[in-house]
């Protein structure tokens, strides 16, 4: 099912300080959504807020999903209803291999621990998706992500290169198959080969889903292979300006000095 | 909401009543010490004069030897309060119908074959395995392994008993070394001869006729000149000890060449003092690693110790701790490098959880002389909540300058950008805490075999319910 993200006058506190002062976006499902600003104009705070980092205080405003409200729910809830942040900076995880978190993650998404659970099955592994099947699956996707089987015996984030952690994080979103992804910074750390494959994976994963796509970042480069309609200027913890791809090329060609003089922000 | 570790708890702790008050001894020994009872235990096990002896002199020297004031506060425990000898009827001594139904409960989750719950409930003083054992028995029989409980190794191999009991661990090493030496009961006698290599590991519950876990065992394992053994005891289960107070003495000799790996998790019930010395000696090019698992019981003092007296002799301590409410942990590990070219490696991975308290006591000696030894210790502590607490006691004697000893310590708590991190892709937070902590002690983890690794990854999962929100 499709859905829609709805962002409104959302005000955000960060350890006492207003860093959202009154963000308004909406997102409709297949929609690609660029977010372009500096460094320091609450870009990420934005993610973090959407996807319900304990840290990030909501004072005003809201987030609705298909018109429910997230602000009460817990970060796994709003996964559960189809929410996914690639991460800029994923923390690793030492000692968990990629495989059993993907295996973990996609079963949980899944419901295969409720439903053992409403069945009283108790074997060992009645809360995951059997192993075959899931190797089958994660396997299709590593490949298409152009990624080593070797990798998924790895710990997770753990030693990966800024290139591998951003594969990771899409390889992610490919399993958890969700209805809105946040892209934030996806691009950085990424050759031009990497930002292609990875690029061709988000492209093909919101065809097949019928994704909503917010994708956060500094530079035009990832708007040359994931084609916005629609590109936003963040500035000092707001959308100063909205309007179609060509701003993205506006903003690579002359920076943002001239977006402090024309919106006196 | 119910919290399944706190049930789990209870289970045990209701558990260990009810069975207290069933069970039916053949005999029992009045509640206390006393030189009466170490006679009548050697006389009801009909043990020779040499081994009444050797009962008589610990007692003597147990009584001499003061209480340990370093460690978990001993200062409850009092000697008089318990029963020293007990020897249930021959046959079961509790029927399957009796165990409570949480229990059979319990042991349905944590996925235990039928045969051995029904062991693990004391209804069985030995696996239902005959089949398998036999074959076995044959095998190792074939090759001239010797695998019995101590009594019959008494009988049956005396002069190797006499041997090598208390060559590693003397009578006075310590007081609970001494209290065992007077009382020991139950326990495995293990020879492998010369270049012997046992493939399947010896479980203790394979063994006949003896009771798995006793209060006092005694363990002696003997690996040859370029043998190769794996030694496991207990189990990932929670065990229902009907004894409030276990002090094991575990004897390692490793001669040249040889290897010896001695595994063992207990997870008794939380009113036991688990005071254990455990202990290897390893001869030339040697190598010995104690895996070592520590879930239940309440107070716990436990150092298992490498003793490395031949050039290039390795030894491993391998442990984890999971501290709950309730529970103080002092453990760790011991090197003693006394020839060239030993090397010792000390990994401790402790947990703490609500009021738990989980302490590291480490000591790396080398003498002089042990040229070119290498010790290297880590301790990694993991904080679950805010109360939890881990302390770090590192020994370090070096008289040697050709030494080369590394220690790195670390303490962390459960990151919220890492629980952050897990639940954004669906894991609630209790999931997402499991896997944190089961990701810790991957590095031990992965050290056991397959069975036990499920188990325990399974046993931390339910520990870890409730342990947050």
């Amino acid at each position: 099912m499709a859905q829609t993200l709805e962002i409104r006058d959302l005000r955000v506190r960060v350890e006492g300080k207003e860093i959202l002062k009154g963000v308004t976006l909406t997102v409709r499902p297949g929609e690609t959504h660029a977010l372009m600003g500096p460094n320091g104009s609450g870009k990420s705070t934005l993610s973090y807020t959407l996807m319900g980092h304990p840290k990030y205080e909501v004072v005003d405003g809201d987030i609705l999903l298909n018109g429910e409200s997230l602000l009460e729910l817990s970060p796994d809830e709003r996964a559960r209803r189809g929410l996914f942040l690639a991460m800029q900076y994923p923390v690793s995880v030492p000692g968990v291999t990629l495989y059993t978190f993907l295996r973990t993650a996609a079963s949980a998404m899944r419901g295969y621990g409720e439903t053992a659970r409403r069945n009283g099955d108790q074997r060992l592994h009645a809360h995951l998706i059997p192993a075959r099947e899931f190797r089958q699956e994660v396997n299709a996707e590593i490949s298409k992500l152009k990624m080593d089987q070797t990798f998924l015996n790895r710990y997770l984030n753990e030693g990966f290169s800024g290139g591998e952690k951003k594969r990771a994080e899409i390889l992610q979103m490919a399993l958890l198959k969700p209805r809105i992804a946040i892209l934030d910074e996806t691009d950085s750390g990424l050759d031009i080969d990497a930002l292609r494959i990875v690029s061709e994976g988000v492209n093909h994963l919101q065809t097949e889903l019928g994704m909503g796509l917010l994708v956060i970042t500094h530079y035009q480069r990832l708007l040359n292979y994931i084609h916005p309609e629609h590109v936003h200027i963040f500035y000092n913890g707001r959308v100063v300006h909205s309007a179609g791809p060509e701003l993205g090329e506006k903003l690579e060609a002359q920076g943002y000095d001239w977006v402090q003089a024309e919106f006196g922000v | 909401m119910a919290n399944d570790y706190d049930d789990l708890r209870q289970i045990k702790d209701q558990a260990q009543e009810d069975f207290v008050t069933e069970i039916d001894y053949a005999y029992q020994s009045r509640r206390g010490l006393g030189e009466d009872i170490v006679r009548d235990i050697s006389a009801l096990k009909g043990e020779p004069q040499w081994m009444l002896d050797f009962r008589l002199k610990a007692l003597e020297t147990f009584m001499k030897m003061p209480m340990p004031t370093w460690g978990v506060d001993l200062g409850l425990l009092d000697f008089e309060e318990f029963y020293y000898f007990m020897r249930s009827t021959e046959r079961n001594t509790r029927n399957w119908e009796e165990v409570p139904d949480a229990i059979k409960d319990t042991f349905e989750r944590l996925g235990i074959p039928e045969a051995e719950r029904r062991f693990l409930a004391g209804v069985e003083t030995q696996m239902d395995s005959e089949s398998v054992y036999s074959s076995l028995k044959e095998e190792w029989a074939r090759q001239g392994i010797i695998f019995v409980d101590m009594d019959t190794a008494v009988r049956e191999y005396p002069d190797l008993v006499r041997e090598h009991i208390s060559t590693i661990v003397p009578i006075g090493d310590n007081k609970f070394a001494a209290l065992n030496s007077a009382f020991w009961s139950g326990g495995s006698f293990v020879y492998v001869p010369k270049g012997v290599d046992v493939e399947i590991p010896l479980q203790a519950y394979f063994r006949i006729n003896a009771q798995n876990l006793g209060q006092f065992e005694r363990t002696i394992i003997i690996a040859d000149e370029g043998s190769n053994v794996h030694y496991i005891e207990g189990c990932t289960a929670p065990q229902y000890s009907t004894w409030a107070l276990h002090t094991g003495v575990i004897e390692i000799l490793v001669k040249k060449d040889a290897h010896a790996r001695y595994t063992t998790i207990q997870n008794w019930s939380r009113n036991v003092y688990n005071l254990v010395t455990q202990r290897a000696v390893v001869e030339e090019n040697g190598s010995m690693a104690w895996v070592d698992g520590n879930l239940g019981s309440g107070l716990t003092m436990k150092y298992p110790a490498v003793v490395l007296r031949g050039p290039h002799a390795r030894g491993e301590v391998l442990s984890i701790a999971f501290a709950g409410d309730g529970q103080h942990y002092d453990a760790g590990a011991k090197a003693i490098h006394l020839a060239p070219h030993t090397t010792s490696l000390i990994t401790s991975k402790s947990i703490s959880k609500g009021l738990g308290r989980s302490g590291f006591r480490g000591l790396v000696r080398v003498v002089p002389g042990a040229v070119g030894a290498q010790s290297k210790v880590a301790c990694d502590a993991l904080l679950l909540d805010r109360e939890s607490r881990s302390d770090t006691y590192p020994y370090i004697d070096v008289s040697e300058d050709e030494a080369q000893i590394e220690h790195e310590a670390t303490v962390s708590k459960i990151s919220e950008d890492q629980l952050f991190y897990l639940m954004s892709r669906g894991l609630s937070e209790k999931e997402a805490s499991a896997m944190i902590v089961n990701g810790f002690l991957e590095p031990f983890v992965k050290e056991l075999p397959m069975e036990y690794a499920v188990e325990l990854n399974r046993l931390i999962a339910l520990q870890m319910e409730g342990s947050v929100g």
